[in-house]
């Protein structure tokens, strides 16, 4: 049997077209872009017909996009590159407690050169209230970021309010759209955003390309220094498969949008209501209908994320709990403590996460299998009876 | 290679290029004196040392006219006008 794949927020398999587009790139068309005879003009060709494509998946103008390696660099190099470009304005920053680790670390490392940093609270749904950022936002903000929609709750933040408050502030706005593209419609100029990350491999392209849409004349201090590709700002030889991968893989989302995420909100919304309906004691996290479509996401009671996603993947069923990165780290996840979930309740986080592959039959299976685990688990919980000793106000339900 | 501070020159066009890397500033300057028409003045915002030089010996080089530099705290303001009328 083979494994159904319900872990699209980790990563995509390559559209075959992708593959395809990127091929020639490896053995024939290996040239160096800086390089100025043919072979490297025409690689230096491609690499501008594909930022013309990724910036044509966001709205933005082709000189607007920098490629990086991935999605973490683009956070990375917009959280620390606008940071210190922007310095002068003031040494302080806005992020949300939604955010990725690439996103929360690198404006820890901030903190500690001296850097004000606020996270900015969030509901229970894990909604930043536009008001809440208004109070936080002071003279002295050079930089907000907030993500534009959670993989691991799916919640969409409402980015155009968020980036018209940083706005008439004098703040530069970047949001991490790393999740989103693929599944959303992006559109900068209609998001009023100064920068946005969005990464290949999240809409079947390759690993290894990503890119920063940065605003015409925006500063930024390069994360890596070296020679002049991109414009000077993120120096290293470009990776050219992958970029072009990433530009098919953007044409072909570009195109696709609309339908794909007509065929995901269905399967996702069937297997809500499905495992809302079998299964007693588990909570949907984040927003009921803001959300991404594809994202289905629980927290299951009295049992715990690893031992559920083990006895999945028995039955050949790939999911996730908490967001890709912290699984295996088995901390409760930041982002469910933020929106108001208790710690025992957060460690039966599951995440399925759904894709152009998966039809009705796989929802259907998942249905019939993820009670069935839940259901063995809870024979052999400790807390099968309810959390016992644990206070009432520590107790399932979100607070907030 | 004489470096000439003035003030208050007004420039026609303008490129920011501040952080970006050598050696952008003078991939820029050609690129951006391309559009330009004969006696308009090219304003080049740059933090790379190097332009110091760099770029007067381009305009000697080149016979387009140096008009000199403006420092501001943490960059430099390069004025060029391109020669011929």
């Amino acid at each position: 049997m083979g494994a159904r794949y319900f872990d699209y927020m980790a990563t995509n398999p390559m559209r075959p077209e992708v593959l395809e587009a990127m091929m020639p790139f490896f053995r024939e068309r290996y040239g160096n872009p800086l390089s100025l005879y043919e072979l490297g003009q025409n690689a230096k060709g491609a690499l501008e017909e594909a930022r013309s494509k990724v910036a044509q998946l966001v709205g933005a103008k082709p000189q607007e996009m920098i490629f990086t390696s991935s999605g973490a660099e683009a956070n990375n190099f917009a959280i620390k590159g606008l940071a210190g470009a922007h310095a002068k304005k003031g040494r302080h920053i806005i992020v949300s407690k939604m955010e990725h680790h690439s996103i929360l670390n690198p404006a820890r490392a901030l903190e500690k050169e001296g850097f004000a940093v606020t996270f900015l609270p969030v509901d229970k749904n894990g909604l930043v209230d536009p008001a809440v950022l208004e109070k936080a936002i002071t003279n002295e903000t050079s930089l907000v970021s907030v993500i534009h929609a959670s993989p691991e709750v799916g919640t969409i933040e409402p980015i155009k309010e968020l980036a018209a408050i940083a706005r008439k502030n004098g703040a530069l706005f970047h949001t991490d759209a790393v999740a989103s593209a693929g599944y959303l419609p992006l559109d900068v100029e209609a998001l009023g955003v100064d920068a946005m990350s969005i990464s290949a491999h999240e809409f079947y392209g390759p690993k290894g390309a990503a890119a920063l849409y940065l605003k015409g004349g925006t500063r930024i201090l390069p994360l890596i220094y070296g020679g002049i590709q991109e414009s000077g700002r993120r120096a290293g030889t470009e990776n050219i498969p992958a970029i072009v991968g990433m530009g098919k893989a953007a044409e072909l989302t570009k195109a696709e949008l609309p339908e794909r995420a007509r065929r995901l909100a269905q399967m996702r919304d069937r297997l809500i209501s499905g495992v809302l309906e079998k299964i007693e004691n588990v909570y949907l996290t984040g927003h009921p209908a803001q959300r991404l479509p594809g994202l289905a996401s629980f927290c299951v009671a009295f049992i715990e994320g690893e031992a559920m996603l083990l006895m999945l993947a028995a039955k050949g069923i790939y999911a996730a709990s908490g967001s890709a990165c912290s699984s295996k780290a088995l901390k409760a996840s930041p982002v469910l403590l933020s929106m108001g979930v208790s710690a025992q309740l957060a460690q039966g986080s599951i995440v399925f996460s759904l894709g152009v592959e998966n039809t009705g039959e796989d929802i259907e299976y998942a249905l019939g299998e993820f009670p069935a685990a839940v259901k063995r688990l809870r024979e052999i919980s400790p807390y099968a009876g309810g959390w016992g000793k644990v206070k009432e106000t520590d107790q399932c339900i979100p607070k907030n | 290679m004489n470096l000439k501070f003035v003030e208050g020159i007004k420039a026609d066009v303008t490129a920011d290029i501040v952080y970006m890397m050598c050696p952008m500033h003078l991939l820029k300057l050609e690129e951006m004196m391309k559009t330009l028409e004969g006696g308009q003045v090219l304003q080049i915002m740059t933090d790379y040392d190097g332009a110091l030089t760099d770029i007067p010996e381009w305009c000697e080089k080149t016979g387009n006219e140096f008009l000199g530099i403006e420092e501001e705290p943490d960059f430099y303001k390069f004025f060029v006008r391109k020669k011929g009328r």
